[in-house]
């Protein structure tokens, strides 16, 4: 059953009835509920359309976050064979808040990498909400390096709140553990595409992110710091977050504009968590387009092409 | 200046210190709460001659003491564009950004130079923590990645004093793409083989400390400074437990690793000249204060220099 959010509720309020209705039909034989049930859907379908069409900033990080959401493990269990997950950063433990490994992406062995929120309250803890400690950006580092090494392309899958605060984290080195791995991603002479596929949380999310193609999916986010966070600083008052939100421009149509991002991928009606299979074809299909896009390129090419994107970066603003 | 400036008013003013005092003629220290005298304090690098606490230093007072003679070059840095995103919180990002130019005279978080250090030519770079909490904007990227070009066209090493909050949120999404950009001034200097010296100051915290500021050739830190990726506040927040004494501090940071040493201020231009001097595979330097290169065009240069 779909979870609604908040500003789903009057469509939570007709889909329940209309789901009445049918379950009345169904012990009532001589009811005949069928138009009346079609016409709330039609309602129900109509409202969906009017509350995705312009969906705000706030609202489209809590799509964003959406438990339900597809997440890095369903689609490298949909669009890959061959998946062998590789483990550990060789120093002191496997972060299971980032998933990665080899892979075959329509035959082709490429290296993915992303970060795994898990889908309930056991996978949630062990992937730690998908906030990764040092551990996991230097597993990141480690087969980033390997791809270069062999030739492999990487993909990365980009769905974090942001890098895990917290003591060990801190204490293991969190600032060098990000800082190498945007380095890293900036050194490797092989293709490297992301897709932003839920939350892109700050410096947790540039570390996989800094790639030659970038792409979103429609309502997902890219932030430097959460709408909660900043409203808190800025506003003093974590209330808000719709404000800072707003301000910060954190959807993939404002990214997109300021050249930060370079394709954004469709969702289905009423976001990916109500069309998974749909949803995650898009994404491997704007994968095998941004990787063929890179085909027949040289190490020394991609490399120079990936730092020109990003030292170029910042030239166009967004207008009032 | 006498005794009765020098010794009693001090005294007389920790005794009575919640007299209003002239703004620029005493500062009392944060730590321990001693009046120090404007001069003096500035004479010690505005570390407090009572505890040794590191107070803030603008770039410039820092440049002054750095280089030979207090003379050096600014560097031009590519103006980015104003106000990227047309942000506003409670107040206008342009109006923010005039408030700090007022209140700082100066134009950005960052200054840029060249000049010598103990004869040996270098180009730094110093962020400013007084400038909207020193923030990381497409500025500061410019500027880290001005010098790291400038370093690179005079084959000279560069020297990076870090203090900042973090990434400028005012520039959204922008702020935080210079993670990137200046990691990739970085690998412009690593390809050059020119050393790269990071010296952390209180406070480098977030998108700062992981980027540029821990991919040097060599971290120093100043003592006591705050080093960090999350602030102790949003740990203590998160593991809802009370952190360690000292902890994300620079001796802390250097017990863990991720520091080389931790230098006090007043020794940094001597260990900065040592090190740079060694990775360049230059004869050892001529201590102490030295005049602005130009003038000093007759006497002995450095190379030939005794060894002490």
């Amino acid at each position: 059953m779909t979870q609604y959010l908040d500003f789903e509720k009057p469509l939570a309020e007709i889909e329940g009835t209309a789901e009445e209705l049918r379950a009345m039909g169904r012990q009532n034989e001589d009811m005949d509920v069928t138009e009346e049930a079609a016409a709330l859907d039609a309602k129900a379908a109509k409202l969906l359309e009017e509350l995705y069409k312009s969906l705000t900033p706030w609202r489209k990080c809590q799509v964003a976050r959406h438990p339900q959401r597809p997440h890095c493990r369903d689609y490298i269990e949909a669009l890959f064979t061959e998946y062998t997950p590789l483990a550990g950063d060789r120093n002191f433990a496997d972060d299971h808040a980032v998933m990665g490994g080899l892979a075959r992406l329509n035959d082709r062995p490429v290296m993915v990498i992303g970060h795994e929120k898990g889908n309930d309250t056991k996978s949630r803890i062990e992937r730690n909400f998908g906030m990764a400690r040092p551990e996991g950006y230097r597993k990141a580092v480690r087969l980033m390096q390997m791809a270069g090494k062999f030739g492999l392309p990487v993909i990365t899958l980009v769905d974090t709140p942001g890098a895990y605060p917290g003591k060990g984290a801190e204490e293991r080195g969190q600032s060098e553990a990000i800082a190498r791995a945007t380095e890293t991603c900036l050194q490797i002479g092989v293709p490297l595409v992301s897709v932003v596929i839920g939350e892109g949380g700050s410096g947790g999310a540039v570390a996989f992110a800094t790639a030659n193609r970038v792409a979103m999916l429609e309502h997902s986010v890219y932030s430097v710091i959460s709408p909660e966070g900043c409203a808190s600083i800025l506003w003093k008052d974590s209330e808000k977050m719709r404000e800072a939100a707003e301000a910060l421009r954190l959807t993939a149509d404002d990214l997109k504009k300021l050249g930060v991002i370079d394709r954004i991928i469709a969702e289905p009606m009423g976001g990916a968590h109500r069309g998974k299979a749909e949803t995650i074809a898009a994404v491997g299909k704007a994968i095998a387009d941004m990787l063929g896009q890179l085909d027949g390129k040289d190490a020394t090419t991609l490399i120079q092409e990936r730092r020109k994107k990003f030292l170029d970066m910042g030239a166009t603003g967004l207008a009032a | 200046m006498n005794w009765i400036t020098n010794y009693v008013r001090p005294r007389i003013n920790s005794i009575f210190s919640r007299r209003e005092t002239p703004e620029n003629l005493w500062q009392k220290c944060d730590e321990c709460g001693t009046m120090l005298f404007h001069r003096e304090l500035s004479d010690n690098l505005n570390v407090c001659s009572s505890c040794g606490h590191h107070m803030a230093i603008t770039p410039r007072e820092r440049f002054r003491a750095l280089f030979d003679g207090a003379v050096f070059n600014e560097i031009n840095v590519p103006e980015p564009k104003a106000d990227p995103l047309n942000f506003r919180d409670q107040k206008r990002y342009p109006d923010r950004m005039k408030a700090a130019q007022k209140s700082t005279g100066e134009k950005e978080a960052m200054l840029v130079a060249t000049g010598e250090i103990g004869r040996t030519p270098v180009v730094a770079i110093a962020q400013d923590f007084s400038f909207m909490g020193g923030s990381m904007g497409m500025y500061v990227g410019n500027a880290i990645i001005a010098a790291a070009q400038e370093a690179v066209k005079l084959q000279r090493p560069l020297i990076l004093f870090s203090a900042a909050g973090g990434a400028r949120m005012q520039e959204g999404i922008l702020s935080l793409m210079q993670m990137p950009r200046t990691t990739v001034a970085v690998q412009m200097l690593k390809e050059a083989g020119l050393p790269y010296i990071v010296v952390l100051t209180h406070p480098t915290t977030g998108g700062v400390t992981a980027s540029y500021a821990m991919l040097g050739d060599v971290h120093i830190a100043e003592p006591n400074a705050l080093i960090c990726f999350a602030g102790p506040r949003v740990i203590e927040q998160t593991i809802r437990e009370k952190l360690p004494e000292g902890f994300q501090r620079a001796e802390y940071l250097l017990d863990h690793g991720m520091l080389d040493r931790v230098t006090p201020r007043g020794q940094m231009r001597d260990e900065l000249i040592g090190i740079v001097r060694m990775l360049l595979n230059l004869p050892p330097a001529i201590k102490g204060d030295l005049p602005a290169p130009d003038d000093t065009a007759t006497e002995t240069p450095a190379e030939d220099a005794p060894k002490e």
